[in-house]
């Protein structure tokens, strides 16, 4: 017999990711990353944010050659190439690290914490990494 | 939305970052380390004291328990729940927000 709540094709979700931790000191970071790729396969509403330390994530310039391990910041680039094209960062936390748009490997949207905590309100699901 | 913090305010940011970005309203769900941010007269405390009537604040009771914490002085507003009362929480909120 089929369950009422079986996944439905037709109904689009908002998935939002959150990402608050620095790039490579634990792989939290890129296994949030792999967990956005494979979400776009499954053609939700998806977005994107950077907060607290997850903005490092995005800093230009990133060089692993020295620690042996794969500097996943140019996939920031390709996400787009998967239809993940809302990509956040908050504006107070840009400024408390002394980082500017400028500074990022790919286009955002900086948002005050009012405007995201609007949008984060406004999820159907959030994973926090 | 049910927001849960697990986290020490007191080694991390995570309960601040949940502060900041929750909406008013909001139910907060103090969990494993995080339910040191429920006590009273620490370095945290004063933080959460000044959002606790923008929030429903809640502590785990059994996350208290395995700490020692047991009837330990809380912060004013925050209610202890057991894991039933956690279950109802997840129940009555269409989504959830983990901060980790």
């Amino acid at each position: 017999m089929m369950e009422e709540d079986d996944f439905d094709p037709e109904v689009i979700k908002r998935f939002m990711f959150v990402n608050r931790r620095a790039p490579y000191g634990t792989v939290y970071a890129l296994e949030s990353l792999e967990t956005v790729l494979i979400s776009a396969a499954f053609d939700q509403d998806v977005s994107v944010v950077f907060l607290d330390d997850g903005v490092f994530q995005l800093k230009k310039g990133q060089d692993t050659t020295g620690i042996n391990m794969k500097n996943f910041s140019p996939t920031f680039r390709a996400l787009e190439g998967y239809d993940v094209e809302k990509l956040y960062v908050e504006k107070e936390s840009l400024e408390a690290r002394g980082l500017t748009e400028a500074d990022l490997v790919v286009d955002v949207e900086v948002l005050g914490t009012d405007e995201l905590r609007e949008i984060m309100a406004a999820q159907d699901v959030v994973i926090s990494a | 939305m049910l927001h849960t913090v697990n986290k020490s305010p007191l080694e991390r940011n995570t309960l601040d970052s949940c502060l900041r970005l929750a909406k008013s309203g909001s139910a907060i769900l103090l969990i494993e380390d995080g339910v040191y941010g429920a006590l009273r007269g620490t370095g945290a405390a004063d933080r959460i004291a000044a959002r606790i009537s923008d929030f429903k604040i809640y502590v785990l009771g059994p996350d208290m328990a395995a700490r020692g914490l047991t009837g330990a002085p809380l912060v004013d507003g925050i209610e202890i729940i057991d894991y039933g009362g956690f279950v109802d929480l997840v129940a009555e909120h269409e989504a959830q927000q983990a901060w980790l």
